[in-house]
């Protein structure tokens, strides 16, 4: 990869570089491109050893002038993959196995047929689709953050340049100054991803008015909200557009430094993100002179330690300062006096990730998608009790049903729906009563959740939501920094009280110290974990209030979850007394005579595991 | 000034912009209660979230920590109002304070700090009801191995006010957060004792913490044991305490000069003599100003340092040992003074030294661990201190006693040989003082004549490094003063690299010298708003002064002059550096002093 | 404990590396854990040597950051992951067997250095809910049924 030094070197490298790409998956010359899908999750199904068995295939049977592999980042669909896709038929092959491949290769490629039972299976209507384009799930989807994602090969920077990467920074460097940039992101209305939802362009204006020497931006890629991968995969897939949408930013308040900030339990990330990095320095798209302009950016990569506080915007500036992550109380905010006392811009991967496109179609007409209060598109990733879990990108006003059953796939199993919690620990769940609720920063709020990062977890009938609460004040509780009182031990007396309800010992007074401690945690503590930390327990008292009465009056848990109110019984009439039970179970508690006496369980013993009932193959195992 | 209008409670007041709400609140009349807040809110972590008070718009009130919320941004014009007793703001700050007890020792009555506890006051101010949020408690880690400084962190409010004090005053940071969440607690590295760290004791960080997390290991039933035994006790005051004990007994800081009370108290506090440590203060300018004659016309190590803070010594021998050389082989006063009580004292009375037990009251938790060293224990093996108790363990002592301070008489030292002192010797207790006191023998030493004007005042004020220049017999004496460690690693790393250009520097281990010692009355602006809101920046200075009159006051003020100095060099020790002076009153350091020594379970 | 002294040469080294940059202790800290499985205290002390940043401090940035461990981990790192993806299909009683098979607790090793648990929260494979890695080997949709055949594969490569 040569510097590019100026302007107009840059064009040309787009083009041709766009010219490639499109050829490639548009399969000109007769030249079929394969797909495979190289993202965190696919990785762990053998999705490398897919790749590299296809790579190598190609080469045994002499096709690598005729058909070129490409590992991309995420095709999005993730309970469904490993994903294989032939360009440009767009035909999509899920669930591959590396034992598939030979198949793919003879049949697939070199027989031109397509191999049904590679297919993707429609669960409602029991269909088999072939083409990418037709299944459902993309359907409904709206790519702008996930731009290239599923597309191109994120260690190679000329399919990033061939993807729209870094027109915009282009544009803006040559063409516009920095309040134009600014007036540009606030024309468009995009507010911060991360689940602040403050609007970017503001947050740079507080930023560009202060005078001051050196200023930073800061990326926030420390998604730590159990459920959450969206920054993960952006940074898989297209990591050069976050950088692009981070120099614009640095660009337009005056910052000439950035840091990325990443969770270490994303190696891949990291991994390609470096090499994105690496990649554009060499360019010379990072570093002094940039593109001949006289501008100088440089970007600086600190990964995290494993703490979710750290996601919090003063706590994650305590851990570059190398710091315990404890969050700062604010006033002053870092747009003032941030990262080392300098003004700084913490933005969300996801909100960055948006920047390339609002510069190159213009805010207004990034405003014409989205609902009034929350313009453009957002990046879920639906999990749970649904049938397509995965990632995928819609615009702002989706319904939560066409969430989760138009692309989600509904509810696997026949089960019935009970709740979707967005918003991760901070947020809280919605019902039936509110999925039609059009999604929007403001209207989850009303509802008594919030946008959050994007993650959304969907839940049914098996699910006990008093339960669902006290894991995520488990998790509160363990992530806590520890540096004020209503957090650090407020957290843990709802934790305490939570437990007793499951264990059978609440009361209505427990119930009523709970909204106590709701409300103290909300309002007194220092930063946002703590001051969202009640949000689950008040959403699903909200909404489940008579499922924490009948864990207080009934001693009773409706979803059979909560062990200590829940027995596992063998029916004595049903009992075949085969012993398989007993051999089973771990703590030896199932006592009979084989062949004679049915099999008993002692309760006292019982530790609830449930490995008595999947061992039975008669069903006289009943769990109540 | 720039003054900005805010509204309390609808009521506008004109304050200073550049102040937090709190500054403002307080400056017209609002005490909002606090707890981790500490000097200005520069360690303000604004954790303990109970100075919330709810700032109101038109559209709804929100609460915010007062202590760093800047009233620049809630001006009256705008809408804001400051609500402090809105019941939102009420019920915060009372069930922020009710969670801190929930997860702290309930042992109030039994605790050292009963009485100065400011979460004790607090806890009242917010009318805390008792046993709110019970549930189970962070787990415990205790220190009571050490000396001079224990720790218990079952009442750490984890204010982090000790973390911030140790690295401002002395510049080391022994002390930080471990672990995360509900398992936080504060400590030396990996939870070891402050005597297997590289702690100088100077017990700064036990000035601070606002409740008994931290404080000093007590010695009051020492003294009752040695009682008990039948041992002759003697005590001995050092000058710092008598500017200061008074605090203890409801009078302001720097109103009263406590020396007659003090020893009125002690009089009747059943000690078989009751000794001034000023005397062997003198004693020390003596045998320090010949060691300085000597380097310098000998050509001994220079500069010399003085040692008589044990806060500077422990620095000296963890973080310097290369500077040992240039350290005064002098013990500290009260070691001096415990030697001389076990040989010359002892001697003149048919006393077996063994049977005397020397009780030191300093205004120092450092010294509690100088007083057990190998090193000093000059006669029969005997240490020549027995007991250490602090200001406020005086105060203690007194106390327990009914003995009503406020009506005591004034009343003299025991005149037994060692009743006399000179007014070189009380301004040991003030950074500058052990120097301006040094100077007057030194100069009288080399030069026959009395050192003047007597007050130098270029040794004198309380912080960073000062300097000055005497010129003594045609040569140009170049000193120099540093209190706090932070100041003091100044001159040392001079020193480290050869470049210093002093003859004889002083170092004392606490900022400001023995005035702010780490055995002093508690200065808790939280518990006694009525000393004024600026007293952090004052209460040194006020302590200063008494120091400084009472040497005013002296008839004598030179240290050669008093005469029970001459008399016990006639009669007993020779001359200052005579082999019995060294015998007796000098010490050795120690060169390898491990920072961090391996335990033995 | 004795540390080697290569191991404290090699610290030095690290810590002279990143001297040039700001605030680099959770940098340097980092590198020594990846290399060497954990910071002990002794190395710490080192460190602080070299960066000037208080032991204390050291210790307690270690300690908030469950990155770090003050001791070396087993052979075989389990991490079950318990982010709502995975609890919510039942990640918890996959854990809860793994530590009974083992005898211990999340974040214990067991005595003969083999296997450590840790319960972590998302690894980001919430399509293979619930998820299980072993040294970074990620078993998808692991049920509590199945902990014994897995735990199996790798007792049997030490010959157990």
């Amino acid at each position: 990869m040569e510097k590019i030094l100026n302007p107009e070197a840059l064009d040309q490298k787009i083009a041709e570089c766009t010219e490639k790409l499109n050829d490639k998956l548009a399969g000109k010359g007769g030249k079929r491109a394969i797909l495979v899908c190289g993202g965190t999750g696919c990785l762990a199904n053998d999705s490398q050893p897919i790749f590299d068995k296809i790579a190598e295939e190609l080469k045994a049977r002499n096709l690598e002038d005729k058909v070129s592999v490409t590992r991309v980042g995420c095709f999005g669909m993730c309970s469904q993959g490993p994903f294989v896709k032939i360009l440009p038929e767009d035909t999509l092959y899920c669930k591959v196995k590396p034992s598939d491949v030979e198949r793919i290769m003879t049949e697939g490629i070199e027989g031109g047929k397509i191999i049904e039972d590679l297919l993707y299976v429609d669960p409602v209507s029991g269909e088999k689709i072939v083409h990418q384009s037709d299944i459902p799930f993309y359907k409904k989807q709206q790519k702008v953050a996930l731009h290239g994602v599923s597309t191109i090969d994120p260690l190679v920077i000329d399919e990033a340049l061939g993807c729209d990467g870094f027109k915009a920074l282009r544009k803006v460097l040559t063409s516009m100054k920095p309040q134009e940039v600014i007036d540009e992101v606030l024309k468009s209305g995009l507010r911060g991803r991360g689940g602040g939802g403050f609007p970017t362009g503001r947050k740079w204006q507080f930023a560009a008015n202060v005078n001051a020497p050196q200023k930073y931006i800061v990326c926030n890629g420390d998604e730590g909200d159990p459920g959450a991968f969206m920054d993960e995969s952006m940074l898989e897939g297209n990591p050069y557009a976050v950088v692009e949408g981070m120099e614009i930013a640095g660009y337009a308040f005056g910052a000439t430094e950035g840091y990325f900030y990443v969770r270490a339990e994303y190696p891949v990330a990291v991994a390609r993100l470096k090499n994105a990095i690496a990649e554009m320095r060499k360019a010379g798209l990072i570093g002094k002179n940039i593109l001949g302009t006289g501008w100088n950016f440089d970007v600086h990569l600190r990964e995290g330690a494993g703490a979710f506080v750290c996601g919090e915007e003063t706590a994650l500036l305590n851990s570059i300062e190398g710091k315990r992550g404890m969050p700062r109380p604010r006033p002053p905010y870092p747009a003032i006096k941030g990262l080392w006392g300098c003004p700084t811009c913490v933005n969300n991967v996801e909100t960055l990730a948006q920047i390339g496109y609002i510069i190159r179609v213009g805010g207004e007409n990034f405003a014409k998608v989205g609902t009034e209060g929350s313009k453009g598109t957002k990046v879920f990733a639906l999990g749970g009790k649904v049938n397509n879990v995965g990632l995928v990108e819609v615009p702002m006003g989706t319904t939560l049903r066409t969430l989760i059953y138009d692309i989600g796939g509904g509810i696997p199993g026949g089960k019935k729906f009970k709740a979707i919690q967005t918003g991760g620990p901070s947020g809280g769940c919605l019902t039936e009563k509110d999925l039609d609720t059009p999604i929007d920063y403001d209207t989850l709020v009303a509802r008594g959740s919030m946008m959050g990062s994007g993650g959304a977890i969907v839940m049914d009938e098996d699910n006990c939501m008093v339960d669902v609460a006290k894991f995520y004040m488990d998790f509160i509780c363990d992530e806590s920094c520890g540096k004020c009182s209503p957090c650090r031990i407020g957290t843990k007396r709802i934790y305490e009280l939570l437990t007793e309800i499951v264990e059978g010992r609440g009361t209505i007074e427990t119930l009523e110290e709970l909204k106590d401690l709701a409300k103290i945690t909300k309002n007194n503590s220092l930063c946002a974990l703590g001051q969202t930390a009640a949000n689950p327990i008040s959403s699903t008292m909200a909404n489940f209030y008579d499922e924490y009465l009948a864990h207080i009056q009934d001693k009773k848990c409706p979803a059979h979850v909560c062990k200590s109110l829940s027995r596992y019984y063998i029916d004595p009439e049903k009992c075949k007394k085969c012993s398989a039970c007993a051999r089973a179970c771990p703590v030896n508690c199932i006592k009979g005579v084989p062949g004679k006496e049915p099999y008993v369980i002692d309760q006292s013993k019982c530790i609830k595991c449930g490995t008595c009932m999947g061992t039975c193959k008669f069903g006289s195992i009943i769990h109540e | 000034m720039e003054t900005i209008n805010i509204n309390i409670e609808g009521r506008i007041y004109a304050v200073d912009k550049s102040m937090t709400v709190l500054e403002a609140a307080r400056s017209v009349g609002y005490n909002i209660p606090t707890l981790c807040y500490w000097k200005g809110g520069h360690n303000s972590l604004a954790s303990c979230r109970v100075c919330l008070v709810e700032i109101a718009t038109a559209r709804g009130g929100k609460l915010f920590a007062s202590c760093v919320y800047p009233v620049a941004d809630v001006p009256a014009e705008k809408g804001f109002v400051i609500k402090i007793s809105s019941p939102m703001a009420v019920e915060a700050r009372r069930a922020s304070v009710e969670l801190l007890l929930s997860n702290h020792n309930q042992d109030c009555q039994a605790c050292v700090k009963n009485g100065h506890c400011e979460l004790y006051e607090v806890a009242s101010i917010v009318g805390a009801r008792p046993g709110a949020f019970k549930g189970s408690k962070t787990e415990v880690h205790k220190d009571e191995i050490a000396p001079g400084i224990i720790r218990d962190s079952s009442k750490c409010i984890l204010c982090g006010r000790c973390i911030e004090r140790c690295k401002e005053a002395q510049g080391i940071g022994i002390l930080g957060f471990e672990k995360r969440g509900f398992h936080t607690f504060v400590s030396p590295i990996a939870d070891r004792s402050f005597a297997h760290v590289p702690c100088i004791q100077c017990g700064q960080c036990v000035n601070v913490c606002p409740t008994g997390a931290l404080s000093e290991k007590r010695e009051i039933t020492c003294i009752d044991k040695a009682k008990a035994e039948g041992k002759f006790v003697v005590v001995q005051t050092a000058p710092a305490v008598r500017a200061a004990l008074a605090e203890e007994f409801g009078y302001k800081i720097g109103e009263l000069n406590a020396t007659g009370k003090m020893v009125a108290a002690l009089h009747r506090l059943g000690f078989d003599r009751v000794f001034d440590t000023n005397f062997a203060a003198d004693l020390t300018i003596m045998e320090e100003s010949q060691e300085l004659v000597n380097r310098i016309s000998k050509g001994g190590v220079l500069p010399q340092i003085t040692s008589c803070s044990p806060g500077w010594i422990n620095y000296l021998e963890y973080y310097y040992p290369q500077c040992i050389p240039n350290v005064s082989t002098c013990k500290s006063p009260h070691e001096m003074e415990g030697a001389i009580i076990k040989s010359y004292f002892a001697k003149a009375h048919n006393l077996d030294p063994k049977n005397i037990y020397v009780v030191s009251v300093m205004p120092c938790t450092a010294k509690k661990y100088e007083a057990k060293r190998p090193q000093n224990a000059a006669v029969e093996g005997l240490p020549d201190v027995d007991a250490v108790i602090t200001t406020r363990e005086l105060a203690a002592m007194i106390k327990r006693a009914g003995i009503m301070f406020r009506d005591l008489p004034e009343e003299e030292f025991d005149q037994d040989l060692l009743g006399q002192y000179t007014g070189a010797a009380p301004i040991f207790g003030v950074t500058g003082g052990v120097m301006e006191a040094a100077l007057r023998t030194a100069y009288h030493t080399l030069t026959g004549k009395e050192f003047g004007p007597i007050d130098f005042k270029a040794c004198r004020g309380l912080d960073a490094v000062k300097e000055a220049e005497v010129e003594i017999n045609g040569l140009k004496v170049k000193v120099a003063i540093a209190s706090g460690m932070k100041n003091a690693k100044v001159l040392l790393d001079q020193i480290k690299e050869g470049k210093s250009p002093y003859h004889f520097i002083e170092i004392m281990g606490c900022p400001g010298g023995c005035i702010n010692g780490g055995g002093q009355p508690f200065v808790k602006p939280n518990l006694k708003p009525e000393e004024g809101l600026d007293i952090l920046d004052t209460y040194r200075q006020k302590r200063a002064d008494i120091l400084y009159s009472i040497d005013e006051k002296c008839a004598i003020r030179q240290s050669h002059n008093n005469p029970d100095i001459i008399k016990v060099y006639k009669d007993f020790l020779g001359e200052p550096c005579s082999e019995l002076s060294e015998e007796l009153l000098h010490t050795t350091y120690v060169a390898n002093r491990e920072k961090y020594p391996e335990i033995k379970k | 404990m004795k540390i080697r002294l290569e191991v404290i040469k090699d610290v030095r080294e690290i810590c002279q590396q990143h001297k040039d940059e700001p605030s680099p202790l959770i940098v340097i800290l980092e590198e020594v854990q990846k290399k060497y499985g954990y910071v002990p205290v002794e190395l710490q002390e080192v460190i602080s040597e070299e960066t000037g940043v208080p032991a204390a401090e050291i210790y307690g940035v270690v300690t908030f950051y469950s990155f770090f461990s003050l001791t070396p981990k087993g052979k075989y790192v389990i991490h079950v992951c318990l982010g709502t993806a995975c609890y919510v299909k039942n990640a918890q009683n996959v854990l809860d067997k793994i530590c009974t098979i083992l005898g211990i607790k999340p974040g214990e090793t067991t005595e003969d250095g083999l296997f450590t648990i840790e319960a972590v929260r998302c690894m980001g494979a919430c399509a293979l809910a619930p998820a299980v890695s072993i040294n970074g080997r990620v078993f998808p949709r692991v049920q509590a049924t199945e902990v014994d055949k897995i735990l199996n594969e790798y007792r049997s490569k030490e010959g157990k």
